[in-house]
């Protein structure tokens, strides 16, 4: 296989933090190369690098025999380079044929270009009219978007970022067909990911990183999933577990809900209902944007409905605001940490006493008992490895999953009756997400009734008692999880959206 | 035919250079606001191009080297915004507030010994035979420079906007600037650029009411001109099409509430003098309500800051 990308000793140090040390490797000629490592370890800081973005500050990088130093975007994408990003570079308000023009450097006619844009979405089995507005479709269809407008450009690099953390199962094997079909024709694709089982079923080569530099190099398909996640995390992983249990009294029932949507881009919620027991984690699966908000904002106390449609231990308080079902041990964890979970602008001690200020006891007549609070949050950070410098510091200053971290302590050290998390180890490495899963499932153990929704199957599947999908604001029936197979979830979730499977002419 | 006292044709012709300078200003301000920035300003802008303008004529004689000047000076004066906000990141609506209260300051230094004097007039374009024609001559083609200038500045904005290759880069811009960054365009660079057009356009306004219509400096004369012009691009949902009929509105309400009071109209003249703001954002409001958020065309990033982290 004839070599199309080497990377020699590629170094990127940022203040305080050095992105990635000395990462060298090589990707041939229609080869599928997985870019392997926990969030942080310097994945996308590298890809950055080879797509323009940023720039090294030593070490070579040769494409096709030609050294390669593009300064910006249009010089990768002139050389041959194209990335789908992880979080979608998209515009709303604009339609997929101006957003594909955008990221092209000498785009044809407006026409011409819808006319190109069927094609290739013919040929790839990646059905896409080129007129609609970005803003109303869904995530799978977006990166539909992100790949034709690759495409167009005839790459001889693809690096895709996370390409499957929004997609359902069957969404996801038609993007591998598209990807193979791309090798089979002599792309390269460079993929990041931590998704263990797709990295073996679709890549030929893997470079591992941890914290900025290259751990080891392997064959996926000739190792197992547990060997690559060794390496990746560098100890061995502790996978969460807790004995079997009888079900308890009913905790927590939800009857025939329905309310309209939070905001004009929402999902409105159709005729919900559910039974959650004591000791029972319900998982809820689901596609982003399918009322997962709306859910946890019923559930919650946020969005009010109707007295009877939700009831605790029998007694209704469908109508009873957030405080007043905290004061009932009915508590929350919202999916948005900043700005939705804890105030960005707060100490960790003030957003430990935001929540926990009833069942921790932390006022007395109406004074916050400060002592007590900076206790409680240091609790939650010791229990739960928040890697902070103190109570002191502010919540914007954590990472995204250190604070997911404490948000989600913070309610499990609680003791509630019922826990509603949504997303709960969104964003968090590997490690921390076990610790996460072990708490929500030790909570269970202890007589909790928890629900968590979540698009991470592998996790659902993993905590869950029971499972349910959401899709279009309506939940299926629930159905316990173990034994269900991937295929069942994914017709639970309502398919592949209309998809057909890729077929090229010719 | 007179109605009421008054000639509908010389209404309409007259209303034509009444909304010029509003006009003016809001179609800069529309593009300003259609790269994601929120400039505040216009009204500084505005009376700093009406003085910047009425000097130039004043010391040359030549009122279209004033309409020159007048944008470049505005043009310089929101650079000072561009940069505070686009460098420094400084806080958009607090930065284009100070702008408007420097720009009246500003101008009522430097207009300080111009007071009381008059400015050339400035003559109508010559069109020949065709200012001739009955009732469609005197309405468009009886019209000093700076009207056509102002139409065809619409109409450019509105045909760039909508078809050229430069005009989706601005909206792309404006609607998601950490993607447009992502894809490698110059978001700082695009949103200076569009200041400094914005600024120009408000600093001729300003200088079509300091030179055609007033024909003298008035310390504070745009009063509250550059106000409107913002309004009109909001509920004109950001096109360049409801912005032209926001300023026509505003103006032909506003000549023909003075001249119901010139006719002796016995409504009370409170309520005739704010008609024109009244009516023209209740027209807007009525054509803008009802519709989805992004059915109103605002930009996705309008007045955030924006910060290139990779």
């Amino acid at each position: 296989m004839s070599e199309l990308l080497r990377i020699e000793n590629l170094t990127k140090a940022y203040p305080g933090v050095v992105a990635n040390s000395d990462v060298s490797f090589t990707i041939g000629a229609g080869e599928v190369h997985a870019l392997l490592g926990e969030n942080g370890a310097g994945k996308s800081t590298l890809v950055k690098m080879i797509y323009g973005l940023v720039k090294p500050d030593a070490g070579a990088m040769t494409l096709m025999g030609q050294p390669f130093t593009p300064t910006k975007p249009s010089d990768a994408r002139a050389a041959g380079v194209a990335m789908v990003f992880q979080h979608f570079s998209l515009f709303d308000a604009l339609s997929v044929a101006e957003n594909v023009a955008l990221g092209m450097e000498n785009p044809p006619s407006t026409r011409h270009l819808a006319q190109q844009i069927r094609e290739v979405s013919q040929t790839y089995g990646l059905p896409l009219d080129p007129d609609r507005q970005v803003g109303d479709l869904s995530a799978g269809e977006r990166q539909r978007v992100e790949i034709i407008r690759c495409l167009l450009q005839d790459p001889k690099l693809l690096i895709m970022d996370e390409p499957t953390s929004v997609l359902t199962p069957q969404e996801v094997d038609i993007l591998f067909e598209t990807l193979r079909k791309l090798q089979a024709e002599g792309t390269s694709i460079l993929y990041i990911s931590h998704k263990l089982d797709e990295i073996r079923a679709l890549c030929q080569a893997a470079t591992v990183l941890r914290l900025g530099k290259v751990v080891g190099r392997c064959d996926p398909t000739e190792k197992s999933a547990s060997e690559l996640a060794e390496m990746m995390i560098g100890s061995n992983l502790h996978r969460p577990s807790r004995p079997a249990q009888e079900v308890g009294p009913v905790a927590l029932e939800v009857k025939n809900l329905s309310l309209p949507s939070l905001s004009a881009f929402g999902t409105p919620l159709k005729d919900i209902s559910m039974t959650v027991h004591k000791g029972q984690i319900f998982g809820i699966g689901g596609v982003a944007g399918n009322g997962q908000d709306e859910l946890l904002a019923a559930l919650s106390g946020e969005m009010q409905a109707p007295r009877g449609a939700i009831t605790l231990h029998g007694d209704a308080i469908g109508h009873l605001g957030p405080t007043e079902r905290r004061k009932r041990s009915v508590m929350a964890a919202p999916e948005e940490r900043m700005g939705h979970a804890a105030v960005p602008a707060m100490s960790l001690t003030e957003n430990a006493a935001l929540t926990g200020m009833q069942p921790k006891d932390l006022a007395t007549r109406g004074m916050i008992d400060w002592g007590k609070a900076r206790d409680f949050a240091a609790e939650i950070i010791a229990r739960f490895d928040v890697r902070t410098p103190g109570t002191q510091t502010a919540a914007s200053a954590l990472s995204g999953g250190n604070l997911q971290k404490f948000v989600i302590g913070r309610e499990v050290m609680q003791n509630p009756e019922v826990l509603i998390v949504n997303q709960p180890t969104w964003g968090v490495d590997a490690h921390a997400a076990a610790t996460i899963r072990q708490a929500l499932m030790d909570l269970a153990s202890a007589g909790t009734a928890v629900i968590v929704i979540s698009q991470d199957l592998d996790e659902l599947m993993e905590v869950s008692d029971v499972f349910a999908a959401l899709n279009e604001g309506r939940l299926s029936a629930a159905r316990p999880a173990a034994g269900l197979s991937i295929e069942e979830i994914g017709l639970m979730m309502g398919g592949a959206h209309d998809l057909e499977v890729a077929h090229v002419a010719g | 035919m007179m109605v009421f006292g008054i000639d509908p044709i010389v209404l309409i012709a007259s209303l034509m250079a009444a909304s010029t300078p509003i006009l003016l200003a809001a179609i800069g301000e529309l593009v300003v606001e259609k790269t994601g920035v929120l400039n505040l300003g216009v009204e500084g802008m505005m009376i700093t191009g009406a003085v910047c303008g009425f000097i130039v004529t004043m010391e040359t004689g030549s009122p279209g080297a004033g309409f020159v000047a007048a944008a470049v000076g505005s043009a310089l004066l929101s650079l000072i915004f561009a940069v505070l906000t686009q460098v420094f990141l400084a806080n958009q609506v607090a930065t284009g507030l100070a702008l408007t209260l420097f720009g009246l300051g500003l101008s009522a230094l430097m207009g300080q010994s111009y007071v009381g004097l008059k400015s050339p007039s400035f003559p109508a374009v010559n069109f020949g035979p065709l200012a001739d024609i009955p009732v469609v001559g005197p309405i468009l083609f009886n019209h000093d420079p700076m009207v056509y200038v102002a139409l065809f500045t619409v109409v450019g904005v509105w045909a760039v906007l909508r078809y050229s290759r430069l005009g989706l880069i601005l909206r792309a811009v404006g609607e998601n600037h950490d993607a447009a960054h992502a894809l490698g365009y110059k978001v700082v660079r695009i949103r200076i650029l569009a200041i400094m057009f914005g600024g120009a356009c408000a600093g001729m306004g300003g200088a079509y009411l300091s030179l055609v219509r007033v024909h003298q400096w008035v310390e504070g004369m745009t009063a509250g001109a550059g106000w409107i012009a913002l309004a009109i691009v909001v509920f004109a949902s950001w096109r360049a099409g409801r912005v032209l009929l926001g300023a026509y509105l505003f103006g032909g309400v506003t000549l023909l509430q003075l001249n119901l009071q010139a006719a002796g109209s016995n409504f009370p003249v409170q309520y005739l003098s704010m008609s024109p703001y009244l009516i023209t954002i209740l027209v807007l409001v009525l054509m803008s309500a009802g519709r989805r958020r992004n059915a109103l065309h605002a930009p996705g990033s309008l007045g955030r800051v924006f910060h290139a982290s990779s």
